[in-house]
C-alpha cells in the first residue's frame, strides 16, 4: 500500500500534461474501437439478424453440432498434453542448468514464429501420400492427414509454446531456492512439486492454459491445410465458419462465428483475472 | 555430529568457488565462516548441505563418508538468506513441513505434529503466529520462523547461509544473541556463513576465515583476533593501517620506506593508535589531523604523517577525543601501541 502512494507522487511529478494524455487515450479508444469492439459488434449483429430461433436452428444443424464436437475433442487432448509438456519444459529450463537449454527456449518459440499453414504443411509432407511414411501408413491402415489424428496434432504444434511461455520467466523470478528448502526438509522430488512449486505457479498455469485452449478451438491455418475439409468428418468450428460463409449462408457462418467469439469475450475475462494472481504472486517474492 | 571436510574443490565454469579446502568441526559447536564475497563461503555450506556437489573431495559425517548422500538423507537443517519460506502455507504448515513429507511409517500422527509445531513455535517465541502467512510477518520474524521450520525435523547438523543478512541492524543483533542462547539450549553442530566480523567474533565458539576459496585461518575468536596468521585475516577483523618498513615495537621508532627491510609491512589497528600532544619517546611520529569523523561513540581520526605519503586511521573514544580536543589541521603526535610485522610478499 506504501509503496501506491509513493507510486502516485513520483506519477504526478513525471507525468505528462492532461491533454497530452487525453489525446493519447482518445486515440487508442477510437483505435479500439474502430478495429475490435466494431467487428465484435458485427459478428453478433449479423447472427441474430433474423431472431433468436434461426439462430438456434443454425447451431443445431448436425454438420454444426459435428463440428463442434470434433474442436472440443481436439481441444481435450491438445490442452492437457501442451500443460504437460509445458509444465515439464519450464521445471527443466527454470530450475536447471543443461547444454542445449537456449536451444531449447528458441525451438519453444517456434510456432510462434512459423506460418501456420506450414505447420500444417509439415505434417501433410510427413503422413501424407507422397510423405515419408505415408505409403506405410496407408499399407497399415492408418490415417491421420485429413482426419481427426492430423488434426489435432496440428493444433498441438501450433498451440504448444502457450504454457511454457507463460511459466518461464515465473519460475525463473521465483527461483529455487523454496524448492531447495523442501528437498532438504526432506520431501522427494514429487511431494516438493505438488506442494510447493504447484501452488506458486497455479495462476501461471491456468493463464497459459486459457490462452493455449483459445488458440486450439480457433486455430484456422494449420488445420485447415490437415482437414480436407470434410463435412461432418473433420470440420472444426473455424473451418464450419468459412464454410458457412463461402456458401452465402450468413446467419448460420455469424452464429457459429459468434461461439468463437463467446469464447474469446470468456477467455479474456479468466485471463485478465489471471494476469492479476499472478502479478500478486510476482509480488509476494 | 562432526563435520569433516576433506580436499573439496569446485570450479564454476573457470572461477575457483574451492580450492582444496580441509576442514573439520567437531561435535556441538557453531562455527562461523567468514569472508569477504566470493570468498567460496556460501558454497562450502551448499556443499555441506548436499545442495552442491564438490568436483573433488570428501564430506564426513561423524567419521561416515556422506559425499554421494542425498540432501534428504543427510538430515541437516538448512536456513536461507532470503528465509526461503513457503509463502502459500501458513507459518504453522511451514514449520510442520518436514515433519508431514515423511513416508506414513516414519510420520508422526496429526497430534504428534501439532505439539511439536507448538513447541518449535514457543521456541522462536512466535506461538500467537501458527495461522498467519509468511507475508504477513516481519523480516526477524521470518527469519525464526525458517529456523524453527529447519529444527522441526531434528537435524543432526544445522546450517545457516546469512541468515541475519537481510535484516536491519537492531534486529540483527538481537537476532545473534538469541542464536547464541538458542545454541546453548540445543547444542547441534551448527555452521553459519557471514560476512560480517562482529556477528563472527559476538556468535562464534570457532572462526573460519576464507578467501578466494581458500582457508586463511581457523580457530577460536580470541585466536584469529589477537593472532591473525597473516595480512589478510588481520585487515578482515577490523581496521588496520599498514606502514612499509618494520614498524618497531616501543622504543625504535618507524623507519618507513628506508630500505632497512624491503619486504616488511608493519599493521596497526586503528583503535591501537594512540593520539597525544606531546612526543611521549620514539615511537612518537609527528601527524597532522586531516580529517575528522564521528561515528556514534567512536570518532575516526584521519591522519597524515609527516614524511610519509599515506594517511593513518585512527579510532578514539569520545571521551578520549574530548579531553583532546582534538581540531582538523592540527599537528598531533600518534604512538602505535600494538605492531604487527608480517614479512612476505602478501598482497591485500
Amino acid at each position: 500500500m506504501q509503496n501506491n502512494s509513493n507510486a502516485t507522487i513520483t506519477d504526478r511529478a513525471q507525468t505528462e500534461p492532461a491533454f497530452v494524455r487525453r489525446a493519447l487515450v482518445t486515440i487508442a479508444l477510437i483505435f479500439l474501437a474502430l478495429f475490435l469492439l466494431l467487428p465484435l459488434a458485427a459478428v453478433f449483429s449479423q447472427a441474430f439478424e433474423k431472431g433468436l430461433v434461426v439462430y438456434l436452428e443454425a447451431l443445431k444443424e448436425p454438420d454444426t453440432l459435428s463440428s463442434i464436437k470434433l474442436t472440443l475433442i481436439t481441444a481435450a487432448v491438445t490442452v492437457p498434453l501442451n500443460l504437460f509438456f509445458g509444465v515439464t519444459a519450464a521445471w527443466a529450463i527454470a530450475k536447471f542448468t543443461f547444454p542445449g537449454k537456449n536451444l531449447l527456449i528458441t525451438l519453444i518459440d517456434l510456432p510462434f514464429s512459423v506460418s501456420p499453414v506450414i505447420s500444417g504443411l509439415i505434417y501433410v509432407l510427413i503422413f501424407g501420400l507422397q510423405g515419408w511414411i505415408g505409403p506405410w501408413l496407408q499399407d497399415h491402415d492408418i490415417r491421420i492427414v485429413f482426419a481427426v489424428p492430423g488434426i489435432i496434432l496440428a493444433t498441438i504444434f501450433v498451440t504448444f509454446p502457450f504454457v511454457a511461455r507463460e511459466l518461464i520467466p515465473l519460475m525463473e523470478a521465483q527461483g529455487k531456492e523454496e524448492e531447495e528448502a523442501a528437498l532438504v526438509l526432506g520431501a522427494t522430488g514429487l511431494q516438493t512439486f505438488f506442494r510447493v512449486t504447484l501452488p506458486n505457479i497455479k495462476w501461471g498455469i491456468i493463464y497459459g492454459v486459457i490462452l493455449c485452449n483459445a488458440r486450439a478451438m480457433g486455430e484456422f491455418g494449420a488445420v485447415s491445410v490437415v482437414s480436407g475439409h470434410i463435412r461432418g468428418m473433420t470440420n472444426t468450428v473455424p473451418l464450419h465458419v468459412e464454410i458457412l460463409y463461402n456458401e452465402y449462408n450468413y446467419t448460420a457462418a455469424f452464429a457459429v462465428a459468434s461461439l468463437l467469439a463467446f469464447l474469446a469475450l470468456i477467455t479474456l475475462m479468466i485471463k485478465t483475472f489471471a494476469e492479476w494472481k499472478v502479478r500478486q504472486q510476482l509480488e509476494n517474492n | 555430529m562432526s563435520i569433516k571436510i576433506e580436499n573439496i574443490s569446485k570450479q564454476f565454469g573457470t572461477f575457483t568457488a574451492l580450492g582444496n579446502v580441509t576442514l573439520s568441526i567437531p561435535s556441538g559447536e557453531l562455527v562461523a565462516l567468514l569472508g569477504p564475497s566470493g570468498s567460496g563461503k556460501t558454497t562450502l555450506l551448499r556443499i555441506i548441505a548436499g545442495l552442491e556437489t564438490p568436483d573433488s573431495g570428501k564430506i564426513l559425517f561423524n567419521g561416515e563418508d556422506t559425499t554421494c548422500s542425498h540432501v534428504r538423507e543427510r538430515s541437516v537443517g538448512f536456513v536461507f538468506q532470503h528465509y526461503a519460506l513457503f509463502k502459500h502455507m501458513t507459518v504453522f504448515d511451514n514449520v510442520a513441513f518436514g515433519l508431514s513429507v515423511r513416508p506414513k511409517s516414519t510420520r508422526p500422527s496429526k497430534a504428534e505434529i501439532r505439539d511439536k509445531v507448538n513447541d518449535l513455535l514457543r521456541l522462536v517465541q512466535l506461538e500467537s503466529m501458527g495461522n498467519r502467512y509468511p507475508a504477513q510477518l516481519s523480516g526477524g520474524q521470518r527469519q525464526r520462523i525458517a529456523l524453527a521450520r529447519a529444527l522441526a525435523v531434528e537435524p543432526q547438523v544445522l546450517l545457516l547461509d546469512e541468515p541475519f543478512g537481510a535484516l536491519d541492524a537492531q534486529v540483527r543483533a538481537e537476532l545473534r544473541r538469541w542464536l547464541r542462547k538458542l545454541h546453548d539450549e540445543i547444542h547441534v553442530t551448527s555452521v553459519f556463513v557471514t560476512h560480517d566480523q562482529e556477528e563472527a567474533l559476538e556468535v562464534a565458539d570457532r572462526i573460519v576465515v576464507m578467501n578466494k576459496g581458500k582457508i586463511e585461518q581457523a580457530g577460536t575468536p580470541d585466536q584469529v583476533y589477537e593472532h591473525p596468521a597473516n595480512p589478510f585475516v588481520l585487515n578482515f577483523l577490523g581496521n588496520v593501517n599498514l606502514f612499509h618498513g618494520r614498524l618497531s615495537q616501543p622504543g625504535s621508532g618507524l623507519h618507513a620506506a628506508d630500505g632497512a627491510d624491503d619486504n616488511a609491512v608493519s599493521y596497526v589497528r586503528s583503535h591501537d593508535i594512540e593520539i597525544d600532544r606531546n612526543q611521549q619517546d620514539a615511537t612518537s611520529l609527528r601527524a597532522e589531523i586531516t580529517y575528522i569523523q564521528k561515528l556514534g561513540p567512536a570518532v575516526r581520526v584521519t591522519l597524515a604523517i609527516d614524511g610519509n605519503t599515506g594517511y593513518v586511521e585512527a579510532e578514539l573514544t569520545r571521551d578520549v577525543f574530548q579531553n583532546l580536543g582534538l581540531k582538523q589541521g592540527e599537528s598531533v603526535f600518534v604512538r602505535p601501541r600494538q605492531v604487527r610485522v608480517f614479512v612476505e610478499d602478501y598482497q591485500i
